[in-house]
């Protein structure tokens, strides 16, 4: 079992022998359905994605999740964003979560970039105090200055993008879940969001990272968690954790 | 389950679990903006913008009433046959509305419900309320015609109107509850809601006189007839807005405020019906969208 929340007193998040498995439907309409049945084809497929995983991750820990294309990272994160239920097995959060996952996807192309701050932010759990109170520092982040007014679909990519994450790195919350969206932005900008999630994390905030970037990874975890074809085969420092994914990743 | 489990789970909550419709209430700030943002990008990049709220409404008024009030006569078999097609037309209208959209709204928030959870019940809910609004300039306009002809409101037809609008609020929540969420598995859902529409047109009283479908179908027909939820809220809004209008005798149906109240319990049923299949479904949505 893990050893590093032992020490830090009551965990955040508490994940208990896990299990989520898809049902792959291969028809989309009553009718493909209703024929494929007359036919006794199969109307599905069960793929596992996560099977019997555990771990239990402690205030202020920043934990990688590490493993190749289709380990089931995402599929972890979204069970504990509770986008995604699990099949079998448990997991508990304590605290306000927020997910840094594609950032902008509640962002609407005709409404301004103010409306955008506000409307993300409410999704995205805040109060209208919140927001009032953050307005400023989001949009200073964002360095969208006077563009604030303008629809957002008159926006370059990188302003998108950047104001999306600025909304989503300023939402109060006890746990964040971050999925590749620090692939964003050009160089200057990742740097900053960098920062930013390094200094959320000496806040104290626990944090669960899925990245294909392995030295951001290495900087900003302690801890890493790898994940094969859906089972924990490593949880540990975060360098030996890297380690054992390329190493196995190699061997195959 | 086996494995450790934490002794005290005080404080933690089970991701992704929600208290359906009630939490829509502990949402009500998220849901003021995404009621806002329906509003606000309706008519977005049109010049006339919420005048089309007003223009649609009336060429619908102007085709109807050209051909079944003056190429049809019916002009002449109900009296004030303007104000009371008109007062149908609405009702159907803010039904129609409100309910393919709810159905389309689960599907059309696809990277919202995909990537954050959230109580998903916000968004058929959300459209729905976005429809009232939509509603609310037909209701003026009614209301400025009914003036015009000299409208007499009673306190009881006034509660009419309300229960009427009432009632097909809930129904067309419940029924976009239920197609809302089987339309994410099956977009067949979507089309099946426009039949169900293009039903609920013609078989409601709106252009037409409940008396022509008594003098010609045997009475246990008209009673499942007037039992339809949609019959009942029309003949609430013709109760409230055309019969304070017009000086002739007519013949109102004989139940019309119990066929009303049973139409507000039926549509609450659907309501917890929808809200069921909902709940059932849910946990789908973020894979099959």
């Amino acid at each position: 079992m893990p050893k590093t929340s032992e020490l830090t007193g009551v965990p955040r998040i508490v994940v208990n022998d896990i299990r989520k498995t898809f049902v792959l439907r291969h028809t989309h309409s009553f009718k493909e359905a209703f024929i494929a049945w007359l036919r006794r084809k199969k109307l599905t497929t069960v793929f596992s994605a996560l099977d019997d995983v555990s771990f239990t991750i402690g205030e202020g820990e920043s934990v990688a999740l590490l493993g190749y294309n289709g380990s089931g990272k995402s599929t972890l994160l979204k069970l504990i964003s509770g986008v995604l239920r699990p099949n079998g097995g448990m997991v508990l959060t304590r605290g306000r979560v927020a997910g840094l996952i594609e950032v902008g996807a509640g962002f609407h192309p005709d409404l301004s970039g103010r409306e955008n701050v506000y409307l993300n932010a409410a999704i995205l759990g805040m109060t209208r105090k919140e927001v009032d109170a953050n307005f400023d520092r989001i949009v200073e982040f964002a360095e969208i200055g006077e563009f604030i007014d303008t629809e957002v679909k008159h926006y370059s990519s990188g302003m998108f993008v950047r104001l999306a994450f600025s909304v989503a790195i300023h939402t109060e919350l006890d746990i964040l879940l971050v999925d590749e969206v620090l692939a964003v932005g050009d160089a200057p900008f990742r740097e900053k969001c960098k920062a930013k999630i390094a200094e959320l994390s000496s806040q104290n905030k626990t944090m669960l990272v899925v990245s294909h970037d392995l030295d951001m990874v290495a900087e900003l975890c302690q801890r890493g968690i790898v994940l094969e074809r859906g089972r924990k085969v490593y949880d540990g420092d975060v360098k030996t954790a890297i380690g054992e994914m390329i190493s196995r990743g190699s061997s195959k | 389950m086996t494995g450790s489990q934490p002794t005290d789970v005080a404080g933690f909550s089970v991701p992704g679990r929600s208290r359906g419709l009630l939490d829509v209430f502990g949402y009500r700030y998220l849901l003021r903006l995404l009621v806002r943002k329906g509003i606000l990008t309706r008519y977005h990049g049109s010049v006339l913008g919420w005048t089309w709220s007003y223009v649609k409404p009336a060429a619908q008024f102007i085709v109807f009433y050209l051909v079944f009030g003056i190429f049809l006569d019916l002009n002449r078999g109900i009296p004030g046959f303007p104000v009371y097609l008109f007062s149908g037309i609405i009702v159907i209208n803010l039904f129609n509305e409100a309910f393919s959209n709810a159905t389309k709204s689960i599907v059309d928030n696809a990277p919202l419900v995909k990537k954050i959870f959230l109580p998903r019940e916000l968004f058929p809910v959300a459209t729905v309320i976005v429809a009232f609004v939509h509603f609310l300039p037909q209701v003026l306009i009614l209301l400025l015609v009914c003036l015009w002809v000299g409208w007499a409101p009673t306190w009881i037809g006034i509660a009419g109107i309300l229960l009427g609008a009432l009632i097909v609020v809930i129904i067309s929540t419940g029924l976009g509850l239920l197609f809302g969420a089987v339309n994410v598995s099956f977009r067949d859902a979507q089309n099946f809601v426009e039949l169900v529409l293009l039903f609920a047109t013609w078989t409601s009283p709106v252009l037409y006189s409940w008396t022509m479908v008594r003098d010609t179908v045997p009475a246990w027909v008209l009673e499942i007839y007037m039992l339809n939820p949609l019959t009942a809220a029309v003949e609430l809004f013709h109760e409230g807005f055309w019969l304070p209008t017009i000086s002739e005798a007519v013949e109102r149906p004989d139940s019309l405020w119990l066929n009303a109240f049973l139409a507000l319990g039926l549509a609450i049923v659907l309501l917890f019906v929808g809200q069921f299949a909902f709940r059932r479904l849910e946990g789908r949505f973020a894979q099959d969208l």
